[in-house]
């Protein structure tokens, strides 16, 4: 079901990526999509009831002198998360880019709209 | 000698950010610096020809670790990439003095540079995924770098598209994390090898192909090509055409299909498909246009229909596990012409860059006469579009002819007459450029054009060179099995790719 969720909000950012006329809804529809990746990528590596991935003293088992069998069980998968790191910020670099063409094509045209942006055409 | 190959990412990465720091003073030095990372960035990739490398990035053995991986594909497209960098940097000293902060364009440019080599050297898919990116944005900014009511417009366009195949690539790559749990290309594929497809990973094989086709601008994804690729300045559509789309579409799709996925017969025939339709559609559309670029652009997405036919056709015979000289072949003459693409494109954008500069415009109906004002351009100009229309003895010809011989081979002789159709409708529209701008009529404007002197030309001589040299990588028998053989070798040997890199127990 949650993954269900998070396919209809890929969806969501997708059309309004491709349907919308301004500017500014396009480069957002486009991040809607990129953090519906990003949660799905989450959720890959969640677990109902899980632990911090980080062994402390408390994973430790002094008798076998290594982890504990149970840290590996419980704990949520790491790399995700660092994965999700990566492409959060990728996304704030291609959003940096995106809203600064927006900004410098709103003072050649005057307009969002790409309707009216239209001089390439063929 | 060994070159490290963190180096091909390391080098030109470090000095695109060293670049910006010399400001508008050090303007000259930042060029020749930029110039220096390219020429020995080309220097490396010949010499890493023939060598086969697995390194692993801090010492942690995959999968732990992230590796780059160097094989025959990779080698080739390195040597693609750098030569034409080398080639557009050289062009750039004059070109670019028309535009202000060239600083940070050189700077730009050597980004894209370091994404492209790390794309087609990771062996990671994340890591392939990140170093796209690189390369992606790099590529953004430098269309949009007039700041032109065109050059934002078709930015915007460029960027909304590369970004929606950009998500789709993320979320096939956590689609097959979710099913295999790796992310190294060789443990994803001995995954897929012990469990089969199942319904996701299907899934994220479509995905990667709407991804990397948008990337490498397959008809029907094709939309912003035309527009981005004429609007950046020319030595970096010469980037964007000849190396940006193979590296960034071409090699990643091949690589994850024949390598990471293992060819099907469905697959075979979507590449197929594909290819037909952009050789005959780009081909079609490019006949009309006036734009010089922009005629130049269309041509690129139906020569990449070449690319992905021979693909397409190999992947069909491996497939159907038919005799893999044949698919051996049919790969050879998509890889061949590749990389004889990527260096006549590159050519024809700067030959076209080098009529804009000393012209002012594009537009063919206002050019004329200019062969003995241009005689070098024109020389130059000529090599590149008898290369790219298929004749004789020049570097087009013969990829196009090992293409003919595939798909007759393969039993598939309307692709074989579709490919030579495709071929004299190019010819056509190179007859048309001659025409156009080069012969007839000098208009009044343009009496006191000059030639482009210097390393403009350097660049463009050089590159005709290997257009007119390129023919003999088949032709001598031993440039042939060490350039090409090896990248073809990889691709039909699919899946053994895995068990090449997974070290032994």
């Amino acid at each position: 079901m949650p993954y269900a969720l998070c396919f209809l909000l890929f969806m969501l950012g997708l059309y309004c990526a491709v349907v919308k006329k301004n500017m500014v809804k396009i480069v957002i529809g486009i991040l809607i999509m990129e953090y519906a990746v990003n949660l799905f990528l989450v959720m890959l590596g969640f677990r109902v009831g899980g632990i911090a991935p980080i062994i402390d003293r408390a994973q430790y088992d002094p008798v076998i002198q290594q982890v504990a069998a149970g840290f590996v069980n419980n704990s949520v998968d790491p790399l995700p998360q660092a994965l999700v790191l990566t492409s959060i910020v990728i996304s704030l670099g291609s959003l940096a880019l995106m809203i600064s063409i927006c900004i410098r094509t709103y003072e050649k045209y005057g307009t969002f709209d790409i309707t009216q942006i239209r001089r390439l055409k063929g | 000698m060994s070159i490290p190959l963190p180096l091909f990412i390391a080098v030109p990465l470090i000095i695109a950010f060293v670049l910006p720091m010399f400001g508008r003073k050090g303007k000259a030095v930042a060029t020749a610096l930029a110039n220096m990372v390219t020429i020995s960035l080309l220097v490396f990739a010949v010499a890493s020809i023939g060598k086969t490398e697995v390194y692993e990035i801090g010492k942690w053995s995959i999968p732990l670790g992230i590796n780059l991986v160097l094989d025959g594909l990779s080698s080739l497209l390195l040597l693609a990439i750098n030569v034409v960098a080398a080639a557009a940097m050289l062009f750039s000293i004059k070109y670019m003095e028309q535009y202000t902060a060239k600083t940070k364009y050189l700077s730009l440019f050597l980004l894209m540079v370091a994404g492209m080599n790390g794309v087609v050297l990771s062996g990671d898919i994340f890591n392939l995924f990140v170093f796209l990116e690189i390369a992606s944005l790099a590529s953004y900014a430098l269309v949009g770098f007039g700041c032109d009511h065109e050059e934002l417009e078709a930015s915007f366009k460029y960027m909304v598209l590369g970004s929606i195949a950009s998500v789709f690539i993320l979320f096939a790559i956590a689609l097959i994390y979710g099913n295999t749990g790796t992310l190294n290309m060789a443990y994803i594929s001995k995954a897929i090898q012990n469990s089969g497809l199942n319904a996701g990973l299907t899934f994220a094989l479509a995905m990667f192909m709407a991804g990397f086709g948008l990337k490498a601008a397959l008809v029907p994804f094709h939309a912003w090509l035309p527009d981005a690729h004429p609007s950046a300045p020319a030595p970096i559509s010469a980037m964007l055409s000849g190396v940006l789309i193979k590296a960034l579409g071409v090699y990643s799709l091949a690589r994850i299909i024949f390598n990471v996925f293992g060819v099907s017969v469905a697959v075979g025939w979507v590449l197929i498909t594909l290819g037909v339709l952009s050789m005959v559609v780009g081909v079609f559309l490019a006949v009309g246009q006036w734009d010089f670029k922009r005629l130049l652009a269309y041509h690129s997405i139906s020569q990449m229909g070449y690319v992905i036919l021979g693909l397409g056709i190999g992947a069909l015979i491996l497939a159907n596990n038919g005799k893999v000289e044949w698919a051996a072949m049919a790969i050879l003459g998509g890889m061949f012409h590749l990389v004889n693409h990527a260096v006549f494109k590159s050519l024809l954008f700067l030959t076209s860059g080098s009529v804009e500069m000393s012209t002012g415009t594009r537009q063919l109906k206002e050019l004329g006469g200019l062969a003995e004002k241009l005689p070098f351009t024109r020389a130059t100009c000529t090599v590149a579009s008898a290369s790219i229309a298929g004749i004789p003895p020049f570097n087009g010809f013969w990829s196009k002819m090992i293409l003919v011989i595939a798909s007759v081979q393969a039993g598939f002789l309307w692709l074989a007459a579709v490919t030579v159709i495709v071929s004299l409708v190019t010819l056509i529209s190179f007859l048309k450029i001659q025409r156009y701008v080069f012969l007839g009529e000098l208009p009044e404007n343009l009496r006191q054009t000059k030639e482009n002197k210097g390393f403009m030309l350097i660049a463009m001589v050089f590159l005709a060179c290997l257009c007119l040299l390129m023919g003999s990588l088949v032709l001598v028998p031993g440039l042939k099995e060490s350039i090409l053989e090896p990248a073809v070798k990889v691709l039909t040997d699919g899946l053994n790719y895995s068990a090449n890199i997974i070290p032994k127990l």
